[in-house]
């Protein structure tokens, strides 16, 4: 599932011309567990209100969530070809009015994980039994807004909130180590009182062993660190910074195909993951 | 009749008149800045090469200072760079600065006085496909209300390049509107630039559009337009500096024609708009409308989708012209 949902990133971005590729593709794993394992949600009611919640604080990597939807069942595949298109339900980055099954609205960076932990703490209140997840970006953790927001779910110990951070160490202007160092993220999150888990990103079982954890823990809230690599599955483009926000045939770097081919490389290399398999149209 | 003084490109109103981003300007801008002054320095917010900063981050990298995807602390370590002396160009995108860091631009560079220079990139609707996230509509509203805070929305690179030069000598908090796309060059090396001046770059008598930014070179086709098929005489004012606001310039131009139109790539209240509305309306009140975003969010689409759906191009301009030709006989 991840695969295919791989493929449909790379053609909803080459048809939108624009669009980011590393984030969306590390994430794809992340994922497929979330909406086919981990989530309590149902795709044709999505204002349900016992529905697990998925904050999506990086709204510049929404291809994959998207794509992941489509597959799950909120809306018809088809309708992926419309990313960033004029009148398209499927913004550039998401857009909470248009979509059913988006929780909010995001693209400027740093203020999901505040609207996730004041929503846990709105559906504690009410005793609404439903999780609250959030994905956020090593980059975003440059805001302090970010920061503000850890403070606050360890101060009012919100063990309905589970957060899972892409790190993925790129952001635009280099690795994050360069642009602006966040180190230790674990070590960081500890000290600041939450429980912390960090997991391979790209391991099914290990992903979805996390999430359960991370529901089992008291007193604290979760952070689930996943490392993965950005670009994962397209071998032009893992760990190289520069695939941040563009789509195949727009970029040449070091290792990538020419840009007429880049496309067709991407899709075949995930078709037949690597050459280990043959490829059905082979 | 365009104003000969101006010494406007020549190729202005041809079909293949040479485009380049906004932004690009203010990267070069940046970069003579830098050259003829050792105090000027750069920081940035992930976002080096969009914003147009990598020149200077390349020739003066001790000068250049990567803040990471940190709005508030941009500004605010810049506004503490400015009190040791330095003259700090601050960038990232108008939504996110100074879109999200008003306060601190309040405190630590207005109410303080330091001498930062904001550069806010991708204004407009015309960033396209990104979505209303990023499309930075209210940026000219949020720094126009602010005291001490100049305002400037150059109309093309080469404007850009002089606000820039000029803004780097200016003492004084300061904001620089820039856009995306590849906009068409109107002016020349030779055209007047002066920090507080707006520039009368075609004459007529019969109305006047005030535009800036993305909007002036709309304004100048509009206008075209209207002479040839309208018979109408259409004075086309830039107004690259939003504050202070030229009120000579304007309020002899509306005594001229009686009849204003304004023209921006932003909110409809409270932008250039506003600004003309409330210089008229303390001077020389005459009939007028304004062209902009008519309070709404914009969406994901190209740009030149975008700027015709909401009537921000020469068609949308003519629409309105007319209409306020009307209003203006009828009084
Ligand atoms: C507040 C804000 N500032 C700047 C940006 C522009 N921006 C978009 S993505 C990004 C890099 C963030 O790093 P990360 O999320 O780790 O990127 P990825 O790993 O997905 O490439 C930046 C600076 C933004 N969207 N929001
Ligand atoms: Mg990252």
């Amino acid at each position: 599932m991840a695969n295919d949902i791989r493929q449909d990133i790379i053609k909803m971005l080459v048809e939108a011309g624009s669009g980011h590729s590393a984030g969306p593709l590390g994430m794809a794993d992340i994922f497929t567990a979330l909406y086919f394992e981990v989530l309590n949600h149902r795709p044709k009611q999505p204002d349900w209100p016992e529905r697990d919640r998925l904050f999506l604080s990086n709204g510049h990597i929404v291809p994959v969530r998207y794509a992941t939807m489509a597959r799950a069942g909120y809306f018809p595949l088809e309708e992926l070809k419309t990313l960033r298109k004029f009148g398209s339900r499927l913004q550039g980055h998401p857009e909470r009015l248009r979509l059913p099954g988006l929780e909010s609205t995001s693209g400027p960076l740093g203020s999901g994980l505040s609207q996730a932990a004041g929503h846990a703490l709105a559906l504690r209140m009410d005793g609404n039994k439903a999780r609250v997840y959030c994905i956020t970006s090593d980059g975003e953790h440059d805001e302090g807004n970010i920061w503000e927001a850890v403070l606050f779910a360890a101060k009012n110990k919100l063990t309905n909130l589970t957060v899972i951070i892409d790190r993925n160490n790129i952001q635009i202007d280099g690795p994050t180590e360069q642009v602006m160092p966040l180190g230790n993220l674990a070590a960081k999150y500890a000290a600041f009182g939450w429980h912390v888990i960090e997991i391979d990103g790209h391991n099914m079982q290990a992903i979805i062993s996390a999430c359960d954890l991370a529901k089992a823990i008291v007193e604290q809230p979760a952070v689930i660190i996943a490392h993965t690599i950005p670009g994962k599955g397209v071998d032009y483009m893992e760990y190289d910074y520069h695939w941040h926000g563009n789509p195949p045939g727009t970029l040449e770097t070091p290792g990538a195909p020419p840009k007429a081919e880049q496309a067709k490389v991407a899709l075949h290399e995930l078709r037949t993951l690597g050459g280990r398999i043959r490829s059905e149209h082979e | 009749m365009i104003n000969s003084q101006m010494h406007l490109n020549p190729e202005l109103l041809s079909p293949e008149v040479k485009q380049e981003p906004i932004r690009s300007g203010f990267g070069r801008g940046l970069l003579a800045a830098g050259e003829s002054n050792k105090d000027v320095v750069a920081l940035c917010a992930d976002l080096t090469d969009s914003t147009k900063m990598a020149d200077f981050a390349k020739s003066f990298p001790e000068r250049f200072v990567e803040i990471g995807v940190a709005e508030q602390n941009l500004v605010t370590v810049a506004a503490g760079m400015a009190l040791a002396g330095k003259i700090p160009f601050v960038s990232s995108y108008a939504a996110f600065s100074p879109g999200r860091n008003w306060e601190q631009i309040r405190t630590t560079i207005c109410l303080n006085e330091t001498d930062v220079k904001i550069a806010g990139s991708h204004a407009g609707v015309s960033v396209g496909p990104d979505g209303a996230t990023h499309q930075m509509l209210e940026d000219i509203a949020l720094m126009r209300v602010l005291p001490r805070m100049m305002v400037v929305a150059p109309c093309d690179a080469i404007e850009a390049e002089k606000a820039t030069k000029a803004l780097a000598s200016h003492k004084g908090p300061a904001y620089i509107r820039l856009a995306r796309e590849k906009s068409p060059i109107i002016t020349t090396d030779e055209t007047p630039f002066a920090l507080g001046k707006a520039q009368v770059l075609r004459e007529g008598t019969d109305l006047t559009i005030v535009a800036c930014g993305t909007m002036v070179y709309y304004a100048l086709l509009a206008a075209e337009e209207l002479a040839s098929s309208h018979k109408l005489d259409v004075e086309v004012v830039n107004a690259a500096v939003i504050k202070p606001l030229d009120t000579v310039t304007i309020v002899a131009s509306a005594r001229k024609t009686g009849a204003v139109l304004t023209a921006e790539e932003a909110q409809i209240n409270g932008g250039l708009g506003g600004a003309v509305a409330e210089v008229l309306a303390d001077h020389y009140p005459v009939p007028m409308a304004r062209v902009g975003m008519v309070d709404r969010f914009g969406e994901s689409g190209t740009p030149e989708e975008l700027l015709e759906h909401f009537g921000l191009t020469a068609p949308g301009l003519i629409e309105r012209a007319l209409e306020l030709i009307k209003r203006k006989s009828h009084k």
